[in-house]
């Protein structure tokens, strides 16, 4: 059977259900370790390929091999792509975590699982389709080989059921395996044997199957940590310090992998970057300080608990005032907490980083394509602003892949701040490190290396005046802190602000940020469904912008939907605009596991009474 | 030992590069009346003047605790970053890569270094950042009154702190195990042997680390400690006595064949090394652990040149970098190009 042939194959035949067409979950349930990552990627990316909006979650265990992971992929029609509580379709392969993958199925759904995990099978409302994954891999006489490519079993019979193009799948795995065509020789192989034996065995009696569309023109799949990473690339950075830790370390791993293809000189091999491993988040905090001082744009990146260990550096950046990045692909905390889950838990601690009087701007990446974005940007407020700028992602953007329209160039030149080049210093004739000759609480700064008599300055995280020396007078300090103050207050003006959705009439709003907002947008279209129409604004940044408080202001009630046990933008948010507290509602959920749309509609809905 | 003699013509009371000493000067000092910390601050403006070194051409580094003040008190026209407790070297790494033709001089405690900040020198070494390392010893914690460090003797007793029971870590021998490539010790109170390696650290190609007795006036001077002046006299140990020779410098060295050592730098100056204690062979590192932990043994500290290996390539090389330093290279070197955007992209259809 050639691949045309199957793609010419008789559509299985369907009961009497109405059809679904590109608007279901799978969920397929494997052991870490096994190699299923290559098999969920190629039928998500297959799903993509056929125009279908398409999102992919791994929900994967802190283990390197032998615990239960999950992967998810969610094909939707009408463009949504936040996680799904249940799914329509449930792929058992880890007999673990069969009895409780089989009360994961979607009422009326479909439980294919591989056939020597023996139980009882006791909901009618399910369709069940026993696969023989062993006996359809048993052709790879390396058992290692063997294990991987029984994953491609369950692939060739979804592509049956659901009618995913079989040319797609292939093309797919060509992508995965960068068109190296033995492996996607073999791959394929058993994808075909799976096609075949499933034409000539099952009997489909389920509604779910997939169309072509043509939704995805155009766009490109990747994850948030590589974004990031291509991000920071195209905003020119020089020097990076980094610690392992998941989820961050894939950013890293997007800055080895692209850093070398763009940013070394073809004839003379000079980079233009360097990138060091530290070793730990406390050093490569130290060294982005030491780098952006000396006037590299500089950063580094990590997850809470490498947040934590940075806090007394960030304190020393934001009093000596030094422009350095930091990104935190937030996980469950505190303390180890659920290092392969996702949260937002680190908004509040990240704030307000450092002992003493000192608070952070933040940026709030809310998808993929602001992942790039931020990326580069955060340099250009860095060094305008001579501050460390941090940038609040989390597990889920980061790891996770997704669908996106393809970065922008960057649409502005770098700004790299208030520097003092050595005729200028000679023009001026003198030179105070901290004083507000603008007015907007930024001073200038000189580089090491300055040839200038009066380019020199003292560095210090003890308390200073305006020229930078040592001082321990009451008066210096609080024109200091004053001055920090007013920066502050720059820094809201400049900072991305926040996406505004206003509906005209509607009582109800929400507020959220970041990774929240695929749910977010998926409940409000649920909601008005329900006939409750809302308003939505997206925080994209702290501080927070005034026109925050116009927003409550015209709504009754304002939910304030994010993914943390605390409620910590609730917080932050009712703090700031005390007055209307009243009218603010937390709507928060930590389960490490990304948001849906269903618990958010419910939330409402049941508050809303 | 000799003074370099020049033959390059300078002004009267300048150097070579036409700065006078007091171009060389630091703020008034706030330690201790004194306090050996401040000699070791006159030897570095020493150091430098006699060396032609442009200050702004220097960056100082410290951690926290008394000696790290110090930079305050030398050079003023020279960049300076005081970081904070034993995070000094990350901060020096960052700044030297973004910026690796700067000269650079850190100074640190034994606290600073010993204790809270082990890991980050010991990654330092291994990292071999091009830097002048100095720890100012005086095994105790001077800004906090009186607490022992971990340089401290065993057996020492402080009024407050009591006794220590624990083995004190040698900071040069922690150095030379890291794979450090110049390590030395000196004595507060010997003007001419700090002067002189000073001025060899700043032409060796990687991280040189001093540590320098630098006995605690207040908190320390009491006759049976090692780090106290007293004993520091009384038990110096001279290991080698050497000049430094500028590349430029035509000079001749009142030294007879077979009594001078001669090491060559990585900036092509060499550094002559009169060998007072023939059994000690500087380039040798097993003999420069020996002697430390005989030492040791001996209640001794021996001064001079431990070891010193200049062929270990140093962090910016490792790097790949070029003569530009990072943080001055054009937008049109680290903004790669719109077409490689789309490039990327393409790929990822």
């Amino acid at each position: 059977m050639t691949i045309a042939d199957l793609d010419q194959r008789q559509r299985p035949a369907s009961a009497e259900r109405t059809p679904v067409v590109n608007d279901f979950s799978i969920t397929i349930a494997t052991e870490n370790g096994s190699g299923s990552q290559t098999a969920n990627t190629v039928l998500l990316r297959s799903l993509f390929k056929m125009g279908i909006p398409v999102s992919g979650k791994n929900l994967f265990p802190s283990n390197i091999q032998g615990l239960p992971t999950w992967y998810t992929i969610r094909a939707s029609r009408e463009g949504f792509i936040a996680r799904r509580l249940r799914s329509e379709i449930v792929v058992a392969i880890n007999p673990a975590t069969a009895i409780e993958d089989h009360q994961l199925v979607e009422a009326g759904g479909v439980f294919m699982y591989a056939d020597d995990i023996k139980f009882n099978f006791d909901r009618s409302d399910l369709t069940y389709y026993p696969i023989p994954v062993k006996k359809l891999s048993a052709d790879e006489k390396n058992p290692k080989l063997r294990k991987y490519m029984a994953n491609m079993v369950y692939v060739g019979a979804l592509a049956h059921l659901l009618n995913i193009q079989i040319d797609e799948i292939e093309s797919a795995l060509m992508y995965h395996f960068s068109g190296k065509r033995k492996a996607v020789d073999a791959n394929m192989k058993v994808v075909r044997q799976s096609v075949e034996w499933a034409a000539a065995n099952l009997t489909k009696t389920d509604p779910y199957h997939v169309e072509p569309m043509n939704e995805t023109d155009g766009m490109i799949m990747i994850d948030g940590n590589t974004a990031a990473a291509l991000g920071a690339i195209y905003g020119g950075v020089t020097f990076i310090a980094w610690y392992p830790i998941t989820p961050a370390t894939s950013l890293a791993d997007g800055l080895n992998e692209y850093l070398p293809q763009v940013r070394v000189d073809p004839e003379t091999k000079e980079r233009s970057y360097a990138i060091l491993q530290a070793e730990d988040e406390l050093a490569a905090l130290g060294m982005v300080l030491g780098a952006g001082w000396a006037g590299a744009r500089s950063m580094t990146s990590t997850s809470g608990p490498g947040i934590s260990l940075m806090s007394e550096f960030a304190g020393l950046g934001y009093y000596a005032e030094i422009p350095a990045v930091i990104w935190d692909v937030q996980r469950m905390g505190p303390s180890t907490g659920l290092p392969t889950r996702v949260s937002q838990g680190d908004l509040l601690s990240t704030y307000w980083l450092s002992h003493g009087d000192a608070k952070h701007i933040c940026l709030l990446p809310g998808s993929v394509y602001e992942c790039f974005e931020f990326g580069w940007r955060a340099f250009d407020l860095a060094e305008r602003l001579q501050t460390p700028v941090f940038v609040l992602s989390d597990l889920d953007l980061g790891m996770n892949q997704w669908m996106t329209k393809p970065f922008d160039y960057p649409d502005q030149p770098m700004d790299r701040g208030k520097v003092l080049n050595a005729e200028e210093l000679d023009k001026l004739g003198s030179f105070a490190r901290y004083k507000d000759v603008d007015g907007d609480g930024i001073g200038y700064r000189t580089l090491p290396g300055t040839d200038h008599p009066l380019a020199a300055y003292f560095t210090r995280g003890t308390g200073h005046n305006e020229r930078a020396g040592y001082s321990e007078r009451s008066d210096d300090w609080m024109k200091n802190m004053a001055r920090l103050g007013r920066k502050f207050e720059t820094a809201r003006s400049l900072v991305p602000a926040p996406i505004e959705d206003r509906v005209s009439g509607a009582e109800v709003a929400i507020i959220s940020f970041g990774s929240a907002d695929p749910a977010v947008v998926e409940a409000r279209s649920r909601l008005e469904k329900q006939g409750l129409q809302t308003s939505y604004l997206r925080v994209r940044a702290l501080p927070l912008a005034n026109s925050i408080k116009d927003f409550i202001a015209a709504h009754q009630r304002v939910y304030v939907v994010e993914l943390n046990t605390d409620g910590q933008l609730g917080e932050l948010l009712r703090l700031h605009i005390p007055e209307y507290a009243y009218r603010m509602r937390p709507a928060n959920w930590g389960d490490g596991l990304p948001l849906t749309a269903r618990w958010i509609t419910e939330t409402i809905l049941e508050k809303e009474g | 030992m000799t003074a370099p003699t020049t033959t390059t013509p300078a002004a009267r009371g300048t150097n070579r590069i036409g700065l006078a000493k007091a171009d060389y000067k630091g703020l008034p000092t706030t330690l201790c009346a004194g306090c050996g910390h401040n000699s070791i601050s006159d030897k570095i403006i020493e150091a430098c003047y006699s060396t032609d070194v442009r200050p702004e051409q220097m960056i100082k580094f410290s951690g926290i605790g008394c000696s790290s003040k110090s930079p305050a008190y030398f050079m003023s026209r020279s960049f300076a970053f005081n970081a904070v407790h034993g995070r000094m070297p990350a901060v020096a790494t960052g700044a030297l890569i973004a910026n690796h033709t700067m000269h650079a001089i850190a100074v640190s405690g034994d606290g600073d270094t010993g204790s809270i900040g082990m890991g980050q020198y010991k990654h330092l070494l291994r990292r071999n950042v091009r830097m002048v390392y100095i720890i100012e010893n005086n095994g105790v914690y001077g800004l906090t009154k009186g607490q022992f460090s971990a340089t401290a003797d065993v057996g020492q007793e402080l009024k407050y702190a009591g006794r220590n029971d624990f083995m004190p870590i040698d900071l040069c021998l922690e150095a030379i195990v890291s794979g450090c490539g110049f390590v030395a010790r000196s004595f507060a109170g010997d003007p001419q042997q700090v002067t002189a390696l000073v001025k060899a650290a700043l032409a060796h190609r990687g991280t040189a680390v001093l540590d320098i007795i630098s006995p605690c006036v207040t908190f320390n001077d009491h006759d049976a400690s090692t780090k106290g002046f007293k004993w520091g006299k009384e038990h110096e140990e001279r290991i080698n006595d050497f000049s430094f020779v500028m590349p430029q410098d035509e000079i001749t060295v009142d030294y007879a064949p077979g009594e001078v050592k001669e090491v060559t730098m990585h900036d092509g100056s060499k550094i002559l090394l009169k060998k007072l204690d023939k059994s000690h062979d500087p380039t040798d590192r097993m003999a420069a652990i020996l002697r430390l932990e005989e030492a040791r043994e001996h209640q001794h500290f021996i001064t001079g040149l431990l070891y010193v290996n200049d062929a270990k390539p140093n962090l910016a090389e490792l790097e790949h970098l070029g003569a530009t330093p990072l943080a001055r290279l054009p937008a049109s070197r680290t903004r790669p190009s719109r077409e490689s955007l789309a490039k990327i992209m393409a790929e990822m259809k």
